[in-house]
């Protein structure tokens, strides 16, 4: 399958800085993939996705969208619209006084008739949950209600891709989760390709790949459950690793026999207590 | 010394406006000398309006907060005083660096307490040194540098007034895993070598349930728990309901109990998970 994005050996450099901030990127994106990119501050994350929209573009090589070239300016106003972006200040991102005009802030400017972005209007917002509060003061909401006003107004321009740039970092636990659900939602229900960018481990679990970022480069790169096994490497790059695989990690450097690789809680905990039971027979049995 | 008496501290913001709304109600509670504290809630819980009374920055509605016995929005203590006694550092206080060089920025507290030049100095190199500052930082710019040095700079400007309380509302929000731990021991360590009391404002239950001794809870603007983690963890229903969870080791916990294995003590952390483990294992230590 053709990916939706695309780097070819990316190289980037912010002007006036002596080093690199992406160094040799390659690596595609399948349509409809939920994808997370796991990374400690200054990793390259967010340039990374700032090259998806040609908000920023290659020093070195080229990143495709759908097949376009992002450093060709005919085709930004498309690219702009196939991959939508949320970036981690809901405050900054709202631009009017009523959630439904906040909404429809990009189709107005896509030139799309009103009765059109009516219907885009009320279908993001339903897919957000947010619906309800169409009428509403967007700064009186939450932190993780203003984040989904944030996604209506990208789905309303009825992308193919979106890049959220921590969406959650500023959001209290149950403000994270409606977040995260709601894009889940998204890319199973509407096919929508998700590149969450993020340094909570715990929103990797449920991704279909995890790429991990250190110093400008794709370090681990694979199923969340392939990527977090490397405990000890994760923990070099100063990133958390599910509270499961860390306990496991730990067992079987005391000595235990576990499998390394268990995500699920309930599921870990059967190993853990199965392989105690095991113990305690061969004890009695001495 | 400062010990702080909380008594019936109400908070209604835009009173007698169509805005009218009430943030904190009925809060009585005493925070002696060199406790550790951390207060805990989702966003709109009321934590920050709360700590904003402590240091004079908001006044009660009705109520009073004492230091040492002392209404400080009524005695003769001057308000000035009060906020170099009792420092706060702000969400995202990096925002709020401003000077040409760190060294300056850090240093905006102590002349504004007027305190002669040479100590100003000796104490921008203790506050750095608390921080992890490195001294080649110092006469640099503070907005060329990332996003955990900022902060820890805008921390150690306050650490610079030597407050005998130390509040900090929500210090590791948005920084990486690594980030948050070298902040929280940073913070430890100003704790140990002055005794100050610590006050942060967070709702990470991970970093509350390593670094704290006493957690306070806040729903709807009042108090609702109190007391060690130990205590407090030990509500796992309670806190779910509010919006808030339990730390990660805590939930396998309970997820090995469910599956039959018998785990002694309270487990919050991932080291005391680990040795419940080794000690159900029937390791000799135990």
């Amino acid at each position: 399958m053709a990916f939706i994005i695309e780097f070819e050996s990316v190289r980037f450099r912010y002007p006036e800085s002596d080093h690199d901030s992406l160094c040799d990127i390659s690596i595609g994106f399948e349509p409809g993939s939920f994808n997370a990119i796991l990374g400690h501050n200054g990793s390259g994350k967010s340039t990374l996705a700032k090259q998806m929209n040609g908000i920023l573009l290659p020093t070195e090589g080229r990143v495709l969208v759908s097949g376009m070239d992002t450093a060709n300016e005919d085709h930004l106003l498309e690219i702009r619209q196939t991959v939508g972006m949320v970036f981690q200040n809901p405050d900054n991102q709202i631009v009017s006084n009523v959630v439904e005009e906040d909404v429809a802030f990009a189709p107005e400017n896509l030139g799309i008739p009103s009765e059109e972005i009516r219907e885009r209007v009320d279908n993001a917002l339903k897919q957000v949950g947010m619906y309800e509060y169409r009428m509403h003061a967007p700064h009186l909401l939450s932190g993780g209600q203003k984040q989904r006003v944030a996604i209506a107004g990208v789905l309303a321009m009825q992308p193919k891709v979106i890049v959220l740039d921590e969406p959650t970092a500023m959001l209290d636990p149950v403000g994270r989760q409606e977040v995260i659900s709601t894009i889940h939602r998204l890319c199973r229900e509407k096919n929508i390709t998700v590149i969450l960018i993020t340094h909570h481990m715990d929103e990797c679990i449920d991704a279909d790949r995890l790429v991990v970022m250190s110093n400008g480069k794709i370090v681990l790169d694979g199923k969340p459950i392939e990527v977090f096994r490397n405990v000890e490497r994760m923990e070099q790059e100063g990133l958390d690793v599910p509270e499961t695989m860390r306990v496991l990690f730990d067992l079987n450097l005391a000595g235990e026999e576990l499998p390394p690789d268990v995500l699920q809680m309930k599921c870990c905990a059967e190993y853990i207590a199965a392989s105690l039971r095991k113990r305690e027979q061969e004890a009695w049995q001495k | 010394m400062a010990e702080i008496t909380v008594r019936n501290l109400l908070h209604t913001y835009s009173v007698g406006t169509p805005f009218e709304k009430t943030a904190i109600r009925d809060i009585d509670l005493k925070i002696g000398q060199g406790e550790n504290i951390f207060l805990l809630g989702h966003t709109g819980s009321g934590k920050s309006t709360f700590v904003q009374h402590l240091n004079a920055l908001l006044q009660p509605t009705a109520g009073e907060v004492l230091v040492d016995g002392e209404d400080i929005n009524r005695s003769k203590i001057s308000r000035r005083d009060i906020k170099h006694r009792i420092g706060l550092v702000f969400q995202y206080p990096e925002y709020q660096l401003f000077e040409e060089t760190v060294q300056a920025d850090i240093a905006f507290g102590p002349r504004n307490m007027k305190l002669p030049e040479t100590e100003v100095q000796e104490r921008v190199l203790e506050a750095a040194g608390f921080t992890g500052i490195g001294e080649e930082l110092l006469s640099r710019s503070p907005l060329e540098l990332s996003g955990g040095q900022k902060r820890r700079i805008a921390i150690a400007g306050v650490i610079a007034m030597h407050p005998e309380v130390l509040i900090l509302d929500e210090p590791t929000a948005g920084l990486d895993p690594s980030g948050s731990r070298q902040i929280m021991e940073n913070i430890r360590s100003y704790r140990e070598k002055t005794g100050a009391t610590i006050i942060v404002v967070s709702h990470d239950m991970d970093s509350a349930a390593e670094y704290g001794d006493r957690l306070i809870v806040f729903e709807r603007g009042s108090v609702s728990m109190d007391g060690s983690p130990e205590e407090v963890f030990s509500h796992p229903r309670e806190l779910t309901s509010i919006g808030l969870n339990v730390p990660k080791a805590a939930a396998l916990a309970s997820a090995l109990r469910d599956s039959g294995l018998r785990l002694n003590g309270p487990i919050y952390t991932h080291e005391q998970l680990l040795s419940a483990i080794r000690c159900a294992g029937g390791e000799p230590a135990c």
